[in-house]
């Protein structure tokens, strides 16, 4: 039993906006009074409810392939030494498992999703994921490229193919899915790429990323997951490439999508030495399809590792920067590339991609729809958010900051003429009340009676950065995590699937299909209930409303 | 002056980062001695295998045999360390500043990744001089090495600025993947000299076997190479650049990267 008294309480899901008052736990849980217990004075702090990550890469086969391609940035790294509590451990770019659940819940983030797990490789996934400590878990299911899928697809069994997405759901024990670059994988282990969103993929006389695309956030809404399909668009990174997204977007409407790592998506111009923002475009667009939510995907200055399952263009990212490249084959699933990469300053398009982030953060109206991310470790580091969120709460030093970069950046980009300033209330929603509530996760992100007891506690400070860098307290479950900047208990998190409903007939179909085309036996596929620590299932309760 | 003397040699390597002047500023003997160093896993102390006398002092002398004695003058900033003996390898590795000189040999990645300072070691040397560690884009970023013995693989590997001179006969790889910076060679090299390199010189007082894809460019004494001849001069490791006894080939590449690097190679007047 614990009370939290005096501290201002940023509780946007309830409409709490900084007032004084008390927050309660027993048993892990918000609840109305407790006797007893022990009692933190807050007074002069503020009380936020534990951070939520919606898009982040942090365990897995593609991950532990970075750290391993990367060790000029594990020399440099911090280290975590053992102690009493915690294990040893490194942070940096691509931290290793038990220093990533150190480093988030020393941030004040006590849930992360990981956003990329083909199903191949979700045994490795969970595994990882169960030596992340403090932090609660999910997962979302790479779907946009598999060719189980895309077969029925292309074939017009429609029913097949939503029970094929649920039983692959099911067996790999995630979350939601994910569509990255949905055919362009696909058509990568021809050497191609899927640029155009209704152009046929290699391979397929029908089906087109469109096709992919419109079915799986169909299947997504049929299936009742309470996230929506989590979508990587085509043509990421590419200047121009805002008309793919736009064109992505209309495919969407009547359902619903997160577009994930939106900053990579919005750029105009016709090469890299026209490239520019068109924050402004898509923002309009977004400000008026509440049916999709998105993160940020915000890049900062210096040193980072991009992983992602769109193969094609780590190729090109590779062939750009002439530095290391890594490509995982991942069989009819997905593919996976690893590029390390340094933003700079002076670089003209780091320059664009870095205000970009930022003006998405700031022209998207609604804060419960843009979620701060930097699609850890691309953008950069999860544990550089404070440096973007002091970004946001100050727009003169974000005009100090514009003013730094190259001449011919500033006539690329809208950020020096935002004067929007965060408030503390809008910096929990975008860490915490907005992507709880697009996971769909009812438990999280609030301070509300029957909420799980995840609660950060900052003190008040003008320095935006400083403050959200060292909470003066976590709480994970109720218990006190991290207090004056030391772990004091690693209880291990939970790990939230789902088991959406099929038809079993399908794995008729499926075993004899797989039998035929994959490396593995249908049998030893699908991952085990006792690999999941600490699973707890999730409903699958999502309704379209009419 | 401060005297450090080897009592027995470690079984397993021992990891000796905390001895530079850097560290050892401002303290008493009694507090170096109880400074820590790593024997395999276990922390002990700089007196459980060196003896300590002399001044606490920015000049610092290690006697013994310590080729089993890693990260001597790691990241130093000034001051100088003299080895009576051998040394054990990342000598001077991140070094910025001050001087370490080797009576004996040393071993691989000596001055790995250095940034100033001056290195000499007038035995042989192993590999991986003035290097990249595994991953880096970029070896040593200025600063001297100069070897009066032989040295191994992989000289200078992506090495980006400075001077690395050798008297005796390198090995395998040498400049591979240069970026930048001088390698003078007085004994020449073995093979694959100058392998993927992108820029820098490469310059040989013997013939070298070079790889096919280093186009011959001209014969000639460059003008820059006079202030390199005098510089290398008063370090004790002459350089040859009078036109009365002979004349550089330049050959360019390493063409398969591309890249702009030259060696040179000395062809005395017959």
């Amino acid at each position: 039993m614990l009370r939290i008294t005096g501290g201002k309480v940023y509780d946007p899901a309830n409409g709490i906006n900084g007032e004084v008052r008390d927050i309660c736990i027993a048993d892990g849980k918000v609840v109305a009074n407790v006797e007893g217990g022990r009692t933190i004075d807050a007074n002069g702090m503020i009380v936020f409810p534990g951070g939520v990550d919606i898009h982040t890469h942090v365990a897995g086969a593609a991950l532990n392939f970075a750290r391993a391609l990367t060790p000029e940035n594990q020399r440099v790294a911090a280290k975590f030494m053992r102690t009493k509590d915690t294990r040893m451990g490194i942070g940096g770019q691509t931290p290793t498992t038990f220093a990533t659940g150190y480093l988030y819940a020393g941030m004040g983030y006590t849930t992360v999703v990981e956003a990329a797990v083909p199903v191949l490789s979700a045994k490795h996934t969970h595994e990882e994921l169960r030596d992340t400590p403090i932090v609660d878990k999910a997962c979302c299911l790479l779907m946009g490229n598999n060719e189980l899928v895309m077969d029925l697809l292309e074939l017009g069994e429609y029913e097949k193919a939503k029970h094929t997405v649920a039983w692959l759901i099911s067996a790999a024990k995630t979350y939601g899915i994910k569509a990255v670059n949905p055919g362009g994988v696909a058509a990568w282990k021809f050497g191609k790429d899927a640029k155009q969103i209704h152009s046929p993929i290699d391979g397929y006389n029908k089906v087109n990323p469109g096709t992919i695309i419109a079915n799986l956030a169909k299947i997504v809404d049929e299936l009742g997951l309470p996230h929506p399909m989590h979508l990587h668009c085509n043509n990421l990174g590419v200047p121009g490439n805002v008309s793919t997204t736009l064109e992505t977007m209309k495919l969407l409407e009547g359902n619903r999508a997160h577009m994930a790592h939106l900053q990579f998506h919005a750029y105009g111009g016709d090469d890299w030495h026209t490239m520019r923002s068109e924050s402004v475009q898509l923002a309009e667009y977004f400000n008026t399809h509440p049916n999709l939510t998105c993160d940020a995907g915000a890049v900062l200055f210096g040193n980072a590792v991009t992983i992602t399952a769109d193969g094609p263009w780590q190729h090109l990212l590779y062939q750009l920067t002439g530095r290391k490249w890594g490509n995982l084959d991942v069989e009819n699933e997905t593919g996976c590339g690893i590029v390390p990469y340094t933003y700079k300053g002076s670089n003209l398009v780091n320059a664009v991609q870095w205000a970009v982030g930022l003006e998405l953060l700031l022209l998207i109206n609604d804060p419960w729809r843009i979620f701060l991310t930097t699609d850890h470790p691309n953008g950069a580091c999860f544990w550089r958010y404070p440096e973007i969120i002091h970004l946001l709460m100050h727009a003169d030093i974000r005009r100090e900051r514009v003013r730094a970069l190259p001449e011919a950046a500033l006539s690329r980009i809208y950020l020096a003429d935002l004067d929007r300033e965060y408030t503390l209330y809008e910096i929990a929603i975008i860490t915490s009340a907005g992507p709880a509530r697009a996971l769909g996760m009812k438990q999280k992100g609030h301070l509300g009676v029957g909420a799980d007891a995840d609660i950060a506690i900052y003190n008040q400070n003008p320095d935006g950065e400083l403050m959200f860098r060292y909470p003066r307290y976590v709480l994970k479950g109720g218990e006190v995590a991290v207090e004056e900047g030391e772990i004091r208990s690693t209880k291990d998190g939970h790990e939230f699937v789902c088991q959406p409903s099929y038809d079993e007939k399908i794995e008729d179909y499926l075993k004899p299909v797989f039998q035929q085309q994959y490396t593995m036996s249908f049998e030893n596929y699908p991952v085990e209930a006792e690999r999941v620590h600490g699973m707890q299932i999730a409903e699958c309760s999502y309704k379209k409303p009419n | 002056m401060l005297k450090l003397t080897l009592k027995d040699q470690p079984t397993v390597p021992l990891e000796a980062e905390m001895l530079t002047p850097d560290h050892f500023a401002g303290l008493s003997l009694d507090a170096i001695r109880a400074l820590p160093v790593f024997h395999g896993k276990r922390q002990l102390r700089v007196d459980d295998f060196f003896t300590v006398e002399g001044e606490p002092s920015e000049e610092l002398e290690l006697h013994g045999d310590l080729a089993r004695v890693k990260y001597i003058g790691r990241a130093m900033t000034r001051g100088r360390i003299k080895v009576v003996g051998n040394v054990g390898m990342h000598l001077g590795a991140y070094m910025k500043g001050g001087s370490i000189e080797v009576t004996g040999n040393a071993s691989d990645w000596i001055g790995g990744e250095m940034t100033g300072g001056l290195i000499h070691v007038h035995g042989n040397a192993g590999g991986q001089i003035g290097a990249a560690y595994r991953g880096s884009l970029a070896g040593m970023n200025n600063g001297t090495i100069l070897i009066g013995g032989t040295a191994g693989l992989e000289v200078g590997m992506r090495m980006k600025r400075g001077i690395i001179a050798i008297k005796g006969l390198v090995r395998d790889f040498c400049g591979l993947q240069m970026k930048g910076g001088t390698i003078v060679l007085h004994s020449g090299a073995e093979i694959r000299t100058g392998a993927w390199m992108i820029r820098g010189t490469i310059i040989s007082l013997k013939p070298l076997k070079l790889l096919p894809t280093f186009p011959y460019a001209c014969t000639y004494n460059p003008t820059f190479l006079r202030l390199y001849a005098k510089h290398l001069a008063t370090l004790g490791f002459p350089i040859p650049i009078d036109e009365q006894d002979g004349a550089y080939q330049r050959y360019s590449g390493d063409t398969s990267v591309p890249g702009k690097g030259e060696i040179l190679v000395w062809q005395p007047r017959k």
